[in-house]
Formats: structure tokens, sequence, C-alpha cells
């Protein structure tokens, strides 16, 4: 029996010296056959496995990852949660999952860190205000949090940011959802893969899918570095890398993969108590309980699997942020690093079946799929064990490419793509 | 930073160019289906290793060429026309 987490065990631990601590989720190894394989041991599918479990009863299930669990996009990201979405689609599932995110910690019995600190999304033009209160109206309408901020409030809220009359960029005021921030994004895809392991899911790592078993046209498992592991239904959950998967096999996405880079500072003082993003300059940013600024860059425009990022979109992103924040221009940068991340043209998720019969894909988040985790495991999970489309995901199917119904999200993403 | 070589101007820093993405793409003819529209509009290899695409001298002498090149180690192979064959 694993700890179960409290203030309780906590004191009982500081009595034993903290020598009753087991690790927190089992480490498998792979057995012949499941019910299902989940590829990809991120966020998206730790969280297919577990609502595979909890919600459908599937407890025969081996998440594989090729790496370690959340080493890819989940343990790259700026960390920030939202569902300031435009369309009525998209603002159904970003808001499904932000509510999931907001009982997470009490449904893994794990610690996400969840902080509603708000986000505040800057207009640096007239064009840019009246966007936002048209997009402001629409959140609105779909049930979401959000709110017009004039220039004082955002001055009252930021005040390290440049609103002088001299600024170089002029900031006109901002589109605010309170229920916005941030999550420990390690903490989720380890909340994740505890609560999974103990309803029984095999999480097995330093696994790579070379290729995919088939059996008349349909999936029946998949060829790994561990030897073939079969199971008659297979989900993906690989980021930046479903396009080498869907290669293996036998099939296309509209996926081209991107790094998106982002910088963390040396700790400072509490400084900024919201997530600021700014579309104006690429930047996005906000303050870890650390005391570092955590920085967001725009994405490196020209497809790439390196997860580096370069310097050139590094050096712009950082003028970016010292053009609102003059008073960071002495900080040091700690760390940069990469993701690789699966934009498709509406930058919009893509969650359901493929073309291979029995075999299923969640991808296509783009530059936001941290915020998506919860939902985009509830909804493959669905798919996965009733063979029907979970209705929140009805229309982000891959079908949405040949007949035409896009939902282009490309302003909401954030990100210029 | 990728250092790439402009078909006329030579090698110049990344920040002039813009990528115009994966090159060789051909219209299909007006009666084809939706599934062949969206293999041309959408539907892309995005390979892990070599890709041919297209670039644009933006900031520069305003040229668009084509390029081979490697999306792991950014590693430039082959530059050429944008009417010339792909290298092999």
């Amino acid at each position: 029996m694993r700890n179960h987490y409290s203030a309780w065990s906590l004191l009982r631990g500081a009595i034993a010296g903290h020598r009753n601590w087991t690790a927190a989720w089992r480490d498998a190894t792979p057995k012949p056959a499941y019910d299902v394989i989940v590829v990809g041991g991120g966020g998206h599918g730790l969280a297919t496995a577990y609502y595979l479990a909890k919600n459908h009863r599937i407890t025969n299930v081996a998440v594989i990852e090729r790496g370690w669990i959340g080493g890819g996009n989940t343990g790259r990201n700026t960390t920030i949660v939202r569902s300031n979405y435009l369309y009525p689609a998209s603002a159904r599932l970003y808001d499904f999952s932000l509510k999931l995110y907001e009982k997470l910690s009490l449904e893994l019995n794990f610690n996400i860190m969840l902080s509603q600190r708000g986000l505040v999304l800057l207009a640096h033009s007239r064009h840019d205000l009246d966007s936002m209160s048209r997009w402001t109206n629409a959140l609105r309408m779909n049930g979401i949090d959000a709110d017009l901020l004039t220039a004082s409030q955002v001055a009252a809220l930021l005040p390290g940011l440049d609103m002088s009359p001299r600024a170089r960029i002029p900031v006109l005021g901002a589109l605010t959802q309170p229920r916005a921030g941030t999550a420990r994004h390690d903490a989720v895809a380890w909340g994740y893969a505890r609560a999974a392991s103990l309803l029984g899911v095999d999480i097995i790592q330093n696994c790579e899918v070379r290729g995919f078993a088939l059996r008349d046209g349909r999936v029946v498992g998949v060829d790994t570095n561990l030897g073939p592991i079969r199971a008659e239904r297979v989900a993906i959950a690989a980021a930046g890398h479903s396009s080498v998967l869907a290669e293996l096999a036998g099939f296309r996405l509209p996926v081209t993969s991107y790094a998106l880079q982002a910088l963390v500072s040396e700790p400072l003082k509490p400084f900024l108590n919201t997530v600021v993003l700014s579309p104006g300059t690429g930047a996005y940013l906000s303050q870890s309980d650390k005391g570092e600024l955590v920085i967001g860059a725009m994405l490196d425009l020209f497809p790439s699997y390196a997860q580096r990022g370069s310097f050139a979109i590094t050096q712009s992103i950082l003028a970016g942020v010292l053009v609102l924040f003059p008073a960071f221009s002495r900080l040091k940068m700690l760390r940069q690093w990469a993701g690789i991340v699966d934009v498709v043209q509406d930058s919009s998720p893509i969650i359901g079946r493929t073309p291979v019969p029995g075999l299923y894909i969640n991808c296509g988040w783009g530059t936001g799929g941290f915020k998506g985790i919860p939902v985009g495991g509830w909804t493959l999970a669905h798919v996965l064990a009733t063979g029907e489309n979970h209705p929140l995901a009805e229309p982000f199917q891959l079908e949405r490419f040949i007949t035409g119904r896009l939902i282009d999200e490309a302003a909401a993403s954030g990100i210029a793509h | 930073m990728m250092r790439i070589p402009c078909i006329l101007c030579g090698e110049r820093d990344e920040s002039e160019f813009t990528c115009g993405g994966t090159a060789h793409l051909v219209r299909p003819p007006l009666e084809a289906s939706d599934r062949e529209w969206a293999e041309y509009l959408f539907f892309r290899d995005n390979p892990k290793g070599v890709h041919l695409e297209r670039w644009r001298h933006s900031y520069g002498c305003g040229q668009w060429f084509n390029i081979e090149r490697h999306s792991v180690t950014h590693e430039i192979s082959s530059v050429y026309a944008v009417t010339e064959p792909p290298p092999r």
C-alpha cells in the first residue's frame, strides 16, 4: 500500500525520520498484452490512463514512455492554465479542463500547486482593445469569467510595467481571466502517474515504440525496444512526435513540429502576482513560487525537432520583456530550453480516431498542451473505452481538415503561428 | 542561430530569413476531391530528419529558394533554386 498524503502522514513521517515514504508509483516492466496501450508518458498519456481506470474501470493498461515520465513538454512548458478561448467548442473544452484542474489536488491526493492568480493579456493598440472587448463578450456568453481592465487598473496590478508617456510600447488596457493561473507541471505528471499506478496501470519508462503491429489493417499492438506488446486498442499522446508515430502506423497528420522556447531567471523577491501575456511583443511571464521569472517565447518559425530553440528568438523575447519591464535589465537568466510542439493549422487539438482502426490519437495542442491535460486525458479515455467520441471532443476530429469545419483559435492560442 | 546560405547573397544570419514551409507541394486540379485538397493544404510529412523546405531572404534580397535541412541538427545539406528539382 502506498502512502496516503496528508498533514497527518507528514507528521508521522517527521516522527519516523521520514524513512516511511515509498516510491510514488510502480516502475513496471511490460506484460505480453494489455487491454489498452497508451504511447507517451507525458501529462496527456498519464491522464488518459488514469481516467481509463477511474471513469471506465479499465485497469489493464500500459503507459509506455520513450524517456522518463513528464520529461517531454510536460516538464518544458510555462505552467500556465487558462480557458479564454474564443469559439464555443473550444471554450467548453478548455473550461472543462480548468474545472478539472481546480479539483485535481484533491482528486489525485497530490498537491499540484494550482495558483489561480489570474492572467492579464495586454492591449497595445486600439485594435487590440476592440478585439479584446469582442473576446470578453464571447467568453462571458460561454460562461467563462473574463473582464476588461483599463490602463490605470493594469498599472495598479503591475507596478513594474512601463506605463510612462515615453514607453516604447503603450499599454491601453487588458483582458483578464481571474480563474487562470499556474500549476506545478511536474506534479501534474507525477500526480496522475501515482493515481493511475495505484489503480493498477503499468507505467513503463525507457520503452520506445519502433512500429505498430497490424492485422487486416487493424492495430493489434506495438513493437518496442523491450519487445512486442499486444493490445486491441492503442492511443498516441506524443505531442511534437505525433507525426513520427503516425508515419510508423502508415498515415499522415496535419501537424508541423516547431520548437517553442522558455527561460527561467534567477529568483527575485515577490514582484509579479499574476500571469502577464503580451501578444504584441510575443512574450509572456509569471513568477514562480521560488521567485524565478518564468518567461515564454514565440515559436521558432521553422520545422524543428531540436529541443534547443534559436538564439534569435531568445534575444527578441528578452528585448520584449525589457520593453515592458525595464526594471529587469540586470536580471540573469539561469536556464533556457525548448519543447517540440505539434502545431496544426487551426491551433486546435485532435482527439479521437485515426485512419487505422483501433488506433486513437490526442495531438495538435501545439503551444497550449499543458492546460489541456485533464480534458485531453478525459476525452481520449472516453473514446478508447466506449468507441464513441466524448461530446466535448466531437468537434475536434481529424476529419475536420477534410470537411473544412476548422476551429481557428490562432488568436486565443496566444502565440503567433 | 542558423547561418543560411542565400542563393544570391551568400551566408547570412537566420533572422534575415522567413521559412515558407515544405517545398515541392503540387496543387491538385480543381476537380480534386475534398480529401486530396486536405492532403495538399494541411497534411504534411513533418519528418524528423532531412526536410526539403522553402525559405525567403525577407530582410535581404527578397529571393525565394529551397534548402535541404535536417530538422534535428538543423544542418543544411543543399541549397537550390525554386525551379530546380529536389537534390535526390
